[in-house]
């Protein structure tokens, strides 16, 4: 079959300025560029918003969070981890008041069972995957739930192939297994957990004949999984997009870490729940502040003591309610209280879900800076375009993985052009807005920040080296702490535990986007192995794997739609259509169609989904929506 | 796993030979119909996994069926076994048996080694090729021995089909073969194994008193000619009283190595790590070894005995038999009395009644020389190319599936019968003080009575070709096989014992007696011998896999040279035959030269 | 509760190498020890993050009492153990080694080898100009990595990366036997029809330049591959949020090849498609 290449992206090499909203995009001088960003930030004041970067570095987002919050006065400021995992940070957070995930890579060598829950790691987190595997050859028995039979599934002792959007019921059947076979662990749920009894009650209605019936799951199986995680002396629950990516993102998240207190899965070596984070930063952006409620340090900017360390650290006044977060944003540009946006390293207009609405929106702003090293689609709404480098290969400083290990990021490579680092870029236009900030390098930020958080006061550049990366927390330069969080919650002692961790009562509640008889099939989306997001990092090279954008449909779907490998399908949902070519696979059931958002230049996936976001982390629902599929007048194959 | 298969499908035919072993698919996921179950449940991991060690059976199902493993096959048994398809290609490609390109469905092997080949193997070989013509249908492929050598020249012929036909053409003339590679139904039977035992129903023997004399499909009557009381010897004495009998019975390793056989059933009796495991190597193929064959097909329920025993020794509940690919009756034989066996109360849950569970599975092997050392058999059993091991560890502490295995050659096993029935004393009376009771030897080439021979340790060289009537003319015997060493015609008073072969600076190896007069030219049968070991190094390490190319082009070039023209040639082989010596992986590439440097030393081969 | 499990520390043993006492953990190899001692012994098929094959027998030693020379790599140092790396026997083999392979493989680029050739006194064409060779051709089959098993000495590492000891990919195995045998995928067919994931890690592994990026490949076709014009530079990769190192390899401003720290607890070696070869965007640069 014939490769279709995506487009390539080339380098921006110097700043580009609009002159009207009319004209094409022009070359301008860095002094002229930032004049202009400068000039229209400061009209934006007071309905600004800043998208921070969660593929930049640790240094750029606290340097970014703190221009909003420093020189705009304004606590909105966010990135794309709310198209992800800010679920799963709200649901740790509420759980256990920290957002990483507990355990480290490591641990799932070494321990048990292993649940992966909508989460195909071994495309999205290969290398992830390859601890997980060292764990399956050490005997640990893994399960996975996930609508497709993914390749991570195929690893699995048993795989359950729930409907989309059903975690909740299939949590809560497994959680009410789990008690009414004794498997509860008593011990802990009475030393380290409150709101037990409701929880029991929450379940109770949740028998496994009704999960089955929900979830389209067999009961055997669903007690099958409950057995096995409870009864392991050490299991791992990871998930990723599959749980998050809902309009109940954060339920999901509670729901499954209800499971881990009910059976002290947690807080022990071996034992924990593991968010996987789909960007190199998306753990270090919010821990750096660049989320609209916490400060550096993942520190809570409604305590007034924080916000005063903060205020005496930065000589500036920190606004005492939280910040509008990415959808809250988008929304505040639908009714114009939100006019100007500092938008570095990010594709909105592509990454978004219903991206016909994100564009339009982002077309309504009064003011648009973009600051990247590609001309993306968003780059082409803005008003002031700055070439920045790429973090990882241009730049020093730092990023933290989904383990929380903060890791060195080293320059290798001279950027073309006049691209400029985006620390020295932000601290330009802070300097034409008034503040003068003073940073010889990166290891100069990151000392600022070990002075104001303490979760990372302990990781100097050097023990970075030394250690190849060092987990937060580390509050002392003299010791590492614990690979996993929460041991806390083991503590004989009372006043050693801590906050307890609360049961998450979550309902059930389905997908938003109904399938029916106009739009009978389930879209899901996900991602494939060599690509990344939009393509716009990964379309840069040649791989044999890549085979373009296609609708998957399984083999009796596409038997009855009489479509063939190859041959364009319309593919519409209730916002939007596209062509797409058809893939058949056998890991689909009918019904169930799957698609990525890699090739957006191609087909537009997010023409289709649902905007439909997570009340509390404000995620989207791109892994539910409902779409027709129809055969062409004229068939067109591809390839 | 998430394992990549082409878009090759199985023919049915190919399908049905797999799903004849492993039972239809249960799902769709192991390439059965798509069923709604499947789509929402999925069982898979660590089971799935396990069954590896099926390959090569699944491997042989679909060979024997047609002939040949196409891609569709290999991916749909890699399919059902969870096996990755580029390993299993790898496996299937490491052995001569097996083709993965389209071939006729008849393949003839005609052996082409030592025996055959002074017995005018080659131009048989010509004579077949020109009788069948191209398209016949029949594909000629030169072996390696076939363990045929007292009938020289041999030809096996094995008919793809359901069930697979084979033919044994021994001795072989072109019409024979011919014939039995056209129809292997209407080819004349195979003599009897007693045939090659000329000593057959004199007193005195202990291995071979039943071949010819027993019918070996009767169980009854290998019960009528005491079979099974040292089985039930063995009860009596416990596990730790059966160990003891071996140890004091002086019984040392068959198979070449002469390990003390007891002493490794205690080894591995006493390691706490379970399940223990037996394997019995009855992969025979040491160019010039014939004897296991014998007692198989002559005598395979003293062998059935004989594994219960040392499996209940050893605390094995399980007994792999790995049988050479290349013997097709002793094959049948052996299935026939495991069945038997099993349908008696002789193996099983129960045997005897006593409470031990034991049992016997037979796995094939599909034409490797290497597979004969025992870390490369269990990789073989496993699923797995079968490469040697790295040893450390010892099969004794981990061996076959990782467990404990206690491995023994077939005639090893064999004398346990007579050391229980006797005990160990009168056991250990016969032979030498150090090589202690009988020993067979395979005795072939020019002999008049070619032959499995059984004397008791200590028979001189002389005795035995005396018993097998050499003919005139001798020039030189080859002992030990390929891997073994010449001696002169002159050298016949060398003791056949372990210590007085190795004395003499030759070695007993595995009882092959090789006598060749003037008329086989040394230097062509030198060659021969390192086409073999080129053929069968396995490939995994440098010494071996280049060493064993560089000795066989050396020979090729100083086979019309002799003296001086041969010298740096000679100097060149023996620096190479010493690195292979001392730092090949296993036997094979360490005795790879030994034939040809004892040829050199002893017979003043190229001077 | 808030204690790191820690490892139990691994009893000490002694032994004599070359006809000194040294101490070793428990489980060390003699390589480990002669490494430990400063004692240079060649390895091909070695590899820091693999279990020992012992393939290449280039690392024999003499162990006091042994029928045959152990190769260095897998034999773990047992107390009382006496082992000599540098008598006239093991030498011997050694040398006979790098022959058999330098005559047959194309060990042009095979770090430190030409330096042992010498050391070892290896005259590998002393097999005559007819001896035989692999014969193969590069295979360039794709736009990522190329195979010339011209330059194979079938070390296996490549088989065990892409296998159960990391990748857990399968694609390739050896085929065939004894010196036919070749790396290959199923059915010998191109890399693009297997079940290769251009993850990149038989690349890491490989001691000869077998397998090598197509960007090297090229560049050592042109003649411009320059490693004295290099540097290494360790960062962080900008796909997913598992963070895995890269070294970068950069020659004249542009990443020419993409490798892991060995002793990287996020990668131990490992990359996948994106982090090996997903550089490209950053130097797409007008």
């Amino acid at each position: 079959m014939r490769k279709r290449e995506p487009k390539t992206y080339t380098r921006l090499t110097h700043p580009l300025v609009r002159d009207s909203r009319d004209e094409p995009l022009r070359r301008a001088s860095w002094e002229e560029a930032l004049d202009r960003a400068a000039r229209g930030l400061a009209r934006g004041r007071g309905a600004f918003g800043m998208f921070s970067c969660a593929r930049a570095t640790n240094e750029m987002n606290y340097v970014a969070q703190k221009f909003a919050r420093v020189v705009m006065g304004t606590n909105n400021v966010d990135s794309c981890n709310r198209t992800c995992h800010a679920p799963s940070v709200a649901g740790l957070s509420a759980a256990f008041g920290s957002g990483g995930g507990t355990s480290s890579y490591e641990e799932i060598e070494h321990t048990d069972v292993i649940v992966m829950w909508g989460s195909n790691a071994r495309f999205a987190h290969p290398i992830f995957f390859q601890h997980a595997l060292k764990g399956i050859r050490n005997g640990a028995r893994m399960y996975a739930v996930d609508p497709r039979r993914t390749s991570t599934a195929e690893w699995a002792e048993s795989w359950l192939g729930l409907n989309v959007g059903t975690d909740i019921p299939m949590a809560h059947a497994i959680g009410r297994e789990i008690i009414h076979a004794g498997l509860a662990n008593e011990a802990f749920i009475e030393r380290a957990t409150t709101g037990f009894e409701e929880y029991r009650a929450l379940v109770e209605p949740w028998t496994l004949s009704l999960a089955e019936k929900v979830t389209g799951v067999p009961a055997a199986a669903i007690r099958q999984l409950a057995h096995a995680y409870a009864r392991a002396e050490r299991a791992q629950l990871c998930w990723t997009l599959g749980i998050t990516e809902h309009h109940n993102g954060t339920d999901n998240v509670r729901a499954l870490i209800n499971l881990s207190l009910l059976t002290g899965h947690v807080g022990r070596y071996g034992s924990g729940l593991q968010p996987l984070r789909g960007q190199n930063n998306v753990q270090g952006g919010g821990d750096m502040g660049a989320i609209p409620n916490r400060l550096p340090g993942f520190q809570d900017l409604l305590d007034p003591e924080v916000r005063l360390k903060f205020e005496a650290a930065w000589d500036a006044v920190i606004q005492p309610h939280y910040g509008l977060n990415l959808t809250e944003m988008f929304e505040a540009m639908e009714d114009g209280s939100l006019k100007a946006v500092y938008c570095v390293g990010e594709n909105p207009a592509q990454s978004e879900a219903d991206s016909e609405q994100a564009v339009r929106r982002l077309r309504s702003l009064d003011f648009l800076v973009v600051q990247d090293i590609f001309l993306t689609k968003t780059a082409e709404l803005a008003d002031v375009v700055l070439p920045a480098t790429a973090g990882w290969a241009e730049t020093d400083g730092t990023t933290t993985n989904s383990e929380r290990r903060v890791q060195r990021v080293r320059k290798a490579v001279t950027p073309p052009g006049e691209a400029r680092e985006d620390i020295d870029i932000i601290c330009d236009l802070a300097a034409r807005l008034g503040h003068d900030w003073k940073y010889a390098d990166a290891e100069t930020v990151w000392n600022e920040l070990r002075s104001v958080s303490p979760d990372h006061y302990g990781m100097t550049y050097d023990r970075l080296e030394e250690h190849q990366g060092i987990q937060w927390p580390c509050p002392s330069t003299e010791r590492l702490e614990p690979t996993y969080l929460h041991g806390r919650l083991w503590d004989p002692d009372p006043a050693g535990r801590g906050r307890l961790a609360p049961f998450g009562i979550v309902q059930h509640d389905p997908p938003v986007d109904l399938t029916d008889e106009q739009y009978p099939i389930r879209l899901t989306t996900g991602r494939r192995l060599d690509s990344y997001n939009t393509g716009v990092q990964s379309g840069g090279y040649a791989s044999p794997l890549r085979r373009g954008e296609y609708v998957e449909l399984c083999p009796e779907d596409a038997e009855r739609y009489g479509v063939v490998v190859g041959e364009r399908v319309q593919v519409t949902s209730r916002r939007g259509s596209v062509t797409a070519p058809v893939w058949v696979d056998t890991a689909l059931r009918p019904g169930l169609a799957f698609m990525t958002m890699h090739f957006p230049d191609e087909v537009d996936t997010n023409a289709l989904t649902i905007e439909a976001n997570c009340p509390i982390a404000g995620a989207a629902e791109f892994k539910a929506s409902a779409i027709r599929i129809e055969k062409l007048p004229i068939a067109t194959i591809v390839g | 796993m998430d394992l990549h298969f082409g878009d090759s499908k199985p023919t049915d035919e190919e399908r049905a030979a797999v799903d004849a072993l492993l039972g239809p698919p249960e799902s769709s996921w192991e390439g059965a119909d798509r069923s709604d179950a499947d789509l929402r449940w999925a069982r898979g991991g660590r089971e799935a996994r396990d069954r590896r060690d099926l390959l090569l059976p699944g491997l042989h199902a679909v060979n024997d069926r047609v002939g040949w493993i196409s891609e569709g096959a290999l991916d749909y048994l890699c399919r059902r076994l969870t096996v990755p398809p580029a390993e299993a290609y790898g496996v299937a490609t490491f052995y001569a048996m097996f083709s993965v390109k389209p071939r006729p469905a008849t393949v003839l092997h005609v052996c082409t080694d030592l025996a055959c080949a002074a017995s005018g193997a080659p131009e048989l070989c010509a004579g077949i090729e020109a009788r069948l013509g191209p398209g016949s249908g029949v594909s000629v492929e030169r072996s390696p021995c076939l363990g045929l050598c007292e009938r020289a020249p041999a030809a096996l012929a094995i008919k793809a089909g359901d069930p697979v036909r084979t033919a044994v053409s021994a001795p072989a003339t072109v019409h024979d073969a011919v014939l039995a590679a056209r129809s292997p139904d209407s080819a004349p039977e195979e003599p009897p194994a007693v045939l090659a035992v000329p000593q057959a129903g004199q007193d005195g023997l202990m291995l071979l008193r039943r071949v010819g004399v027993v019918d070996p499909a009767s169980l009854d009557d290998y019960r009528a000619h005491g079979g099974y009381t040292a089985l039930r010897r063995a009860f009596e004495l416990g596990p730790a009283g059966v160990i003891r009998e071996v140890t004091d019975s002086g019984l040392v390793g068959r198979g070449g190595a002469a390990f003390p056989t007891g002493r490794k059933w205690q080894a591995t009796a006493s390691q706490p790590d379970r399940p223990h495991h037996l394997v019995c190597n009855a992969d025979e193929s040491e160019p010039g070894t014939f004897k296991d064959r014998v007692l198989m097909e002559g005598d395979p329920y003293a062998l059935v005995e004989a594994m219960t025993i040392a499996g209940y020794a050893t605390g094995a509940h399980k007994g792999y038999l790995y049988l050479r690919g290349e013997y097709p009756r002793a094959l049948r034989r052996l299935e026939h009395a495991v069945a038997q066996a099993r349908a008696r109360g002789l193996l099983g849950d129960d045997v005897l009644g006593q409470g031990y569970a034991f049992d016997i599975e037979i796995r094939r092997g599909a034409g490797a020389y290497i597979c004969g050392e025992e870390t490369a058999l269990f990789n073989s059993i496993e699923g797995y190319r079968g490469e040697p091991r790295s040893k450390p560890p010892f099969p004794v502490e981990k061996g076959l599936f990782g467990k404990p295995t206690v491995e023994n050659n077939v005639e090893t096993l064999v004398n346990v019968l007579p050391i229980l029935t006797l005990g160990a004393p009168a056991y250990a009376a016969i032979g030498t003080e150090r090589s202690t009771g009988p020993k067979l030897f395979c005795v072939s080439g020019s002999v008049e009575r070619p032959g499995v021979y059984e004397v008791p340790f200590g028979a001189t060289l002389g005795d035995l070709l005396a018993l097998a009537g050499v003919r005139q003319g001798l020039r030189a015997v080859l002992l030990g096989g390929a891997a073994g060493g010449f001696v002169r015609a002159d050298e016949l008073d060398v003791p056949l014992t372990f210590e007085g072969t190795r004395e003499a600076g030759t070695t007993l190896g595995s009882g092959v007696v090789m006598a060749f007069d003037d008329s086989v030219p040394l230097p062509r049968l030198l060659l021969r011998i390192a086409e073999f070991f080129r053929d069968e190094s396995c490939g995994q390490c440098v010494p071996c896999r280049v060493g064993t190319v560089r000795q066989e082009e050396a020979l090729h070039r100083i086979v019309e040279r002799t003296g001086a023209d041969a010298a740096g040639d000679i100097a060149l082989l023996r620096e190479v035959g010493r690195a292979m010596r001392d730092a090949s992986i296993c036997g094979l590439g360490q005795t790879a030269w030994n034939a040809v440097e004892s040829a050199i030393d002893r017979l003043g081969a190229y001077e | 509760m808030t204690v790191t499990p820690l490892g139990i520390p691994r009893r000490l043993l002694e032994f004599t190498l070359d006809g000194e006492p040294v101490r070793a953990p428990e489980g060390s190899t003699i390589l480990d020890a002669c490494r430990a001692a400063g004692k240079d012994v060649p390895t091909l098929c070695e590899g820091d993050t693999l279990r020992p094959k012992n393939a290449c027998r280039v690392c024999v030693v003499e162990v006091e009492g042994a029928r045959t020379l152990v190769p260095a790599c897998s034999r773990k140092a047992e107390p009382g153990m006496e082992v000599r790396t540098d008598t006239e026997r093991a030498r011997h083999s050694r040398k006979v080694v790098l022959e058999l392979l330098a005559s047959s493989v194309d060990l042009s680029t095979t770090p430190r080898v030409a330096e042992w050739l010498k050391e070892y006194e290896a005259k590998p064409d002393r097999f005559g100009p007819d001896a035989a060779r692999l014969n193969e051709e590069p295979r360039v089959d794709n736009d990522l990595y190329i195979r010339d098993y011209d330059k194979c000495i079938l070390c296996y590492k490549c088989v065990d990366a892409c296998g159960d000891q990391w990748q857990n990919s399968f694609a390739i195995s050896v085929a065939g036997r004894g010196f036919d045998a070749r790396i290959s995928v199923e059915h010998d067919g191109p890399l693009t029809d297997s079940a290769c994931v251009y993850c990149g890690n038989c690349i890491e592994v490989c001691p000869t330049g077998a397998l090598s990026f197509k960007s090297e490949f090229d560049m050592r076709a042109a003649g411009t591959w320059d490693e004295s014009r290099q540097t290494e530079t360790t960062t962080v990769c900008a796909y997913c949020g598992v963070g895995c190192n890269l070294t970068l390899h950069v020659q004249d401003n542009e990443i020419v090849k993409v490798t892991s720290p060995h002793d990287n607890p996020v990668t131990h070696g490992n990359l996948c498609i994106k982090g090996r070869f997903g550089y490209q965007h950053v130097q797409n640069r007008g």
